[in-house]
């Protein structure tokens, strides 16, 4: 088996963890947020919002596809507005693929950060308070650094999930070679191709060895994190 | 008046209460576990609202449900040492010690690190300190933030037996030298009776 990497193998690489990266680090904040609402927040409608939030987890991923495709198209309330004011289009474009693979990210994100957000201990929180610490000072310096060990592993869990996403980002952006063909995608064109599988088991080691990594960088960090400043967080 | 405490809070079934007025350097809060000593002291601190009553500590009013004064717990300058301690886990005693800095103290950082014998400790991270250790860090957090009176909740309850007089003289000192008035939880009569000039007992129920 030859497993020399052609320059288009390298195109498919590089944009799978451009998408990824763009996907993950866009969706990082947002999914902090509604992790933050979902643990600590009491309002009515927390439950529909947490069925939202963990919708592309259970809907066929080719129907978050036609959602956004419907929602940013080009005739899309979403999509028309950006093409309009900031001449932004998604669709057919590796900016599409992102945003495909941080909503497809984000279940498994939020679900990762509130459960760290709601294993910080209150009473902590508290202390700070009556030490005469703002709620934004005790934000930065209680919560925020304690429940790092979860932001962590919803940034992986969610890297992994970028890098495997396929049905919402083919349906969304279809497969467009450098611009839309992620490594699953390319997996599953060069499937179509009779003698191809070469190149697809290429393609599937590489896509293990990057979840691999992505899991061991992630492990690296969150114990680096719990030995250096959180001795007892985890 | 040191202390001047009307306080009222329905929990469950049951009515937290508390009515007293004294003019002591400590008063012991006493009863035993489960009647809201805690509560009371929280209430205080303002940490969780009273449902009436009022709160007026060295002629400061915190809290008058009467006339809506309500200071959040951010500006009560309350040195609350928790029962559980509560030091930051993630970060060193020296860093613990500054959170709540304030200037105005009545001992300067030095002073407290030398008062507590605790300047061996700055660079070592919570969890692995001993109890009494913990304690003295607990008290020196509290003193460094200039607190205009101190709130202890069973501060004996974590330290073996080896340490308990060591920590009883401390807050005899701290009550003698720094002249802070003190309220004292504790369900130990004999530890009250040696350390308070006024014992309150908490009705049971």
């Amino acid at each position: 088996m030859d497993f020399s990497l052609s320059p288009q193998d390298w195109t498919v690489i590089g944009l799978s963890l451009k998408i990824s990266l763009v996907a993950v680090t866009t969706m990082l904040p947002i999914a902090f947020a509604l992790a933050w609402i979902l643990a600590r927040w009491r309002f009515p409608g927390k439950l529909l919002l947490d069925a939202l939030v963990h919708l592309p987890l259970v809907v066929p991923p080719v129907v978050t596809g036609w959602l956004l495709l419907l929602l940013f198209g080009i005739n899309g309330p979403i999509g028309s507005r950006l093409d309009q004011w900031f001449g932004v289009t998604l669709l057919f474009r590796w900016t599409g693929a992102a945003l495909a693979a941080a909503i497809m990210a984000m279940p498994l994100m939020v679900r990762a950060m509130r459960l760290s957000i709601e294993s910080v201990d209150r009473r902590l929180e508290q202390a700070a308070q009556t030490l005469g610490a703002s709620p934004l000072r005790r934000f930065l310096s209680i919560s925020l650094p304690l429940s790092l060990p979860g932001i962590f592993a919803g940034a992986m869990l969610g890297f992994a999930r970028s890098i495997g996403e396929f049905g919402a980002t083919i349906t969304f952006v279809s497969d467009i070679p450098g611009e839309t063909r992620t490594l699953p995608i390319a997996i599953y064109a060069a499937l179509q191709v009779p003698g191809a599988e070469a190149a697809v088991s290429r393609f599937a080691i590489i896509s293990v060895l990057l979840s691999l990594g992505a899991l061991l960088i992630s492990e690296i960090l969150a114990r680096r994190a719990t030995q250096g400043r959180m001795p007892h967080v985890l | 008046m040191s202390f001047d405490l009307r306080l009222r809070r329905r929990l469950g079934g049951r009515t937290i209460a508390l009515d007293c007025v004294a003019d002591a350097r400590l008063i012991a809060l006493i009863g035993p576990s489960g009647v809201g000593k805690t509560s009371i002291l929280n209430m205080v601190a303002g940490l969780r609202r009273p449902d009436e009553g009022h709160v007026r500590i060295g002629g400061d009013t915190l809290f008058d449900s009467a006339s809506g004064i309500d200071r959040p717990a951010e500006d009560r300058h309350a040195g609350y040492l928790f029962q559980d301690l509560r030091l930051f886990p993630h970060m060193r005693v020296e860093r613990n010690l500054r959170y709540g800095r304030r200037p105005g103290g009545a001992l300067s950082e030095d002073e407290v690190l030398a008062f507590l014998g605790i300047g061996h400790l700055l660079h070592r991270m919570p969890p692995t300190l001993s109890g009494g250790e913990a304690q003295r860090v607990a008290i020196g957090r509290a003193l460094l933030s200039a607190p205009r009176f101190l709130l202890m909740d069973e501060p004996l309850s974590g330290v073996d037996r080896a340490r308990r007089e060591e920590i009883l003289r401390l807050i005899e000192r701290v009550r003698d030298e720094l002249r802070l008035p003190i309220l004292y939880v504790t369900h130990d009569l004999h530890e009250a009776e040696r350390l308070a000039d006024r014992i309150v007992e908490m009705p049971d129920g």
